[in-house]
């Protein structure tokens, strides 16, 4: 098979302990070519370890991980032809300029990169500060360095840890653009962000891990539809309704919000809770449905994962599916 | 950020491999980051500075040093090439291993703590062609510290007693010419085991991760065998200590040049500095790059 037709990222089995610590737990992940893939998670959930694995700056406990059927432990620098990124935040040699910084990155690199540091800097609109040392720049600035120094590489996959992280929002809107367009001209991108709405406007497929595990992966569309279609209501009488709606058959998840009154439920029985509020003198002002958004989808398994992971429970792992009300709800019920 | 101009479709970069550099390339980029760095100036300079010290100092003084063991220190007046041979003996024991550990101690380490490690590992370099580079960056300063000391020390020399023939340690008169070129010899002698300690400083820095402990562990090292080198009774050792070594040139500068204890230097250094090097190179291939 050539490397064309090799899947940009296949993680297998992927595993890291430190010691004590399991940071990795049987990963599998599957970047397709042409994805934009949001690889998301909790604060020590494994993302960085694992993009750590995958460009071979970590050595795995178990498993393996191939980029474009290569893999990075085995064949080196070789295996990472096509490929660029950073983790965490991309370094510098503070002592450096910019441009002096990706001159250094590009003969690293070879293949005539030195040819393009110009163009890369005019992409990520450094020019101006090209002469200045790295050490002098915002953490915005380096980001923006960060991406130029991937972008020396021409890469096939871009990895890109917390690429938006620091930036002010007009620097994030940026990021967001850029990175789309990079895709759009073939790019297979494979994007960790805390960001979730950006996760949610950029990617296609996402897998979200939670204390070392892939609690989820697959197409984000599929994601929100089996995370349940739910539904709001504003009606003149919301506390009464919102009695009625949590003993009304086949509704589920009933909470009450500053918005309304919201529920999961099918269409027949969304029509039966019409009817028994209608019956019980109760105008229905709104009925809207709702899709569950990433961040609710994304709280549903992270969170859930915890609870299952705490003693005393059964610890079977939460399907993608279950239909655990969204974290912004479950504060207002606390309330 | 403006328009993205530096993807490229994916079928042509599929059917040409990429020219990957040579590790050359690495090390020039390894001495382009030293000479970028104010601290390596910091050593040079204090290779330099010593010996115009030393100068100054007999100049006002107006008479060699009384007593002194060396033949060396009673030549200094009657020609300046005497004084770069008796700067090495006073410089050699401690003085040019410290400048030399300064950087060795901290080319792998340094970049470990910033982060720029896996920024350079993520290119189209392996990992063996940057510890190559690194070790090679290390002992060229290394060695470029010894012949600043040694250039400083010869110019100073000349230009204070003259360019004159000198006394060997065999008590046989050689030319100036002669002598000049017994100076360059006898500090390439010098760093088979300068060297030596820079590959222990490059194993430290890539197993500890820690500049300052990657320096003084090598320090320490070298202040070890020293302490060894003064116990009664452990004289059976001293061959094969590496402090030993420091003085090892000192067989050129006798008529007829006495080989043995260079050749020996270079033995029982090469004891010392292969396991570092390769031990250091194994670790560099396997560690897990965690930091920044």
């Amino acid at each position: 098979m050539s490397d064309g037709a090799q899947p940009p990222v296949k993680a297998r089995g992927l595993v890291k302990r430190y010691k004590e610590v399991l940071a990795v737990d049987h990963i599998d992940l599957n970047v397709r070519a042409g994805d934009v893939y949001g690889f998301l998670g909790p604060n020590g959930a494994g993302k960085t370890t694992t993009l750590r694995m995958a460009l071979g700056l970590i050595v795995p406990s178990e498993g393996t991980v191939e980029l474009f059927g290569r893999d990075p432990l085995r064949e080196g620098a070789r295996a990472l032809e096509g490929v660029a990124g950073f983790v965490e935040a991309p370094r510098f040699y503070p002592y450096l300029s910019a441009r002096k910084n990706l001159e250094l990155l590009a003969a690293l690199d070879g293949d005539g990169a030195d040819g393009r540091i110009g163009e890369v800097l005019e992409i990520v609109e450094l020019t101006p500060r090209a002469g200045h040392r790295v050490g002098g720049f915002s953490h915005g600035m380096r980001q923006r360095l960060g991406i130029a120094a991937a972008l020396l590489r021409r890469p096939r996959l871009l990895i890109l840890d917390e690429p938006a992280t620091g930036l002010d929002p007009a620097g994030m809107r940026d990021m967001r653009l850029l990175i789309r367009r990079l895709a759009d001209d073939g790019i297979t991108v494979l994007l960790s962000s805390h960001q979730l709405p950006e996760v949610q406007e950029l990617c296609d497929r996402v897998a979200i891990v939670d204390s070392g595990r892939v609690v989820y992966e697959g197409a984000l569309a599929e994601l929100r539809r089996q995370g349940g279609a739910g539904y709001r209501l504003r009606s003149t009488d919301d506390a009464r309704a919102l009695e009625i709606a949590r003993t009304a058959p086949g509704v589920e998840h009933v909470l009450a919000s500053e918005q309304g009154v919201g529920f999961q439920a099918d269409e027949p029985h969304v029509g039966a809770l019409s009817l028994a509020l209608a019956q019980a003198g109760i105008g229905i002002l709104a009925l809207t449905p709702e899709l569950a958004t990433l961040e609710d989808l994304f709280f549903r398994l992270t969170e859930q994962d915890a609870e299952a992971a705490r003693p005393g429970l059964d610890g079977a792992r939460p399907s993608a599916a279950n239909g655990a009300p969204a974290h912004g709800e479950r504060l207002v019920e606390a309330q | 950020m403006s328009s993205v101009a530096g993807a490229q479709s994916v079928p042509a970069r599929a059917l040409r491999g990429p020219r990957r550099p040579s590790t050359l390339i690495v090390y020039r980029w390894e001495l382009r980051k030293l000479a970028s760095q104010k601290r390596t100036y910091m050593g040079l300079g204090l290779a330099a500075l010593l010996p115009l010290i030393f100068v100054v100092s007999q100049l006002v003084r107006g008479h060699p040093p009384r007593g002194a063991d060396s033949i060396f220190a009673s030549e200094i007046f009657q020609s300046g090439l005497a004084t770069p041979v008796l700067m090495l003996t006073f410089l050699a024991p401690f003085f040019l291993p410290l400048i030399a550990t300064l950087v060795a101690g901290d080319i792998v380490a340094t970049e470990d703590s910033n982060g720029t490690l896996k920024t350079i590992l993520t290119r189209s370099v392996d990992r063996g062609q940057v510890f190559a580079a690194k070790a090679g960056a290390a002992m060229t300063y290394g060695l470029t510290a010894v012949y600043v000391s040694a250039a400083v020390a010869t110019v100073a020399g000349v230009s204070a007693w003259g360019f004159h023939s000198v006394r060997t340690l065999s008590g046989t008169t050689v030319s100036a010419q002669k002598a000049l070129l017994l100076v360059v010899a006898a500090n390439a002698c010098f760093l088979i085991p300068l060297l030596t300690i820079v590959c222990i400083g490059v194993l430290l820095s890539t197993i500890t991760r820690n500049s300052a402990a990657a320096i003084v562990g090598t320090l320490g090292v070298t202040l070890i065998l020293a302490i060894v080198q003064q116990i009664p009774g452990l004289e059976g050792l001293h061959p094969y200590l590496l402090t030993t070594q420091y003085f090892a040139w000192q067989g050129l500068l006798r008529t007829p040049t006495d080989w043995a204890p260079i050749l020996h230097s270079l033995w029982v250094c090469a004891l010392y500095a292969v396991p570092a090097l390769f031990a250091g190179y194994l670790v560099f291939l396997r560690r897990d790059v965690a930091g920044g």
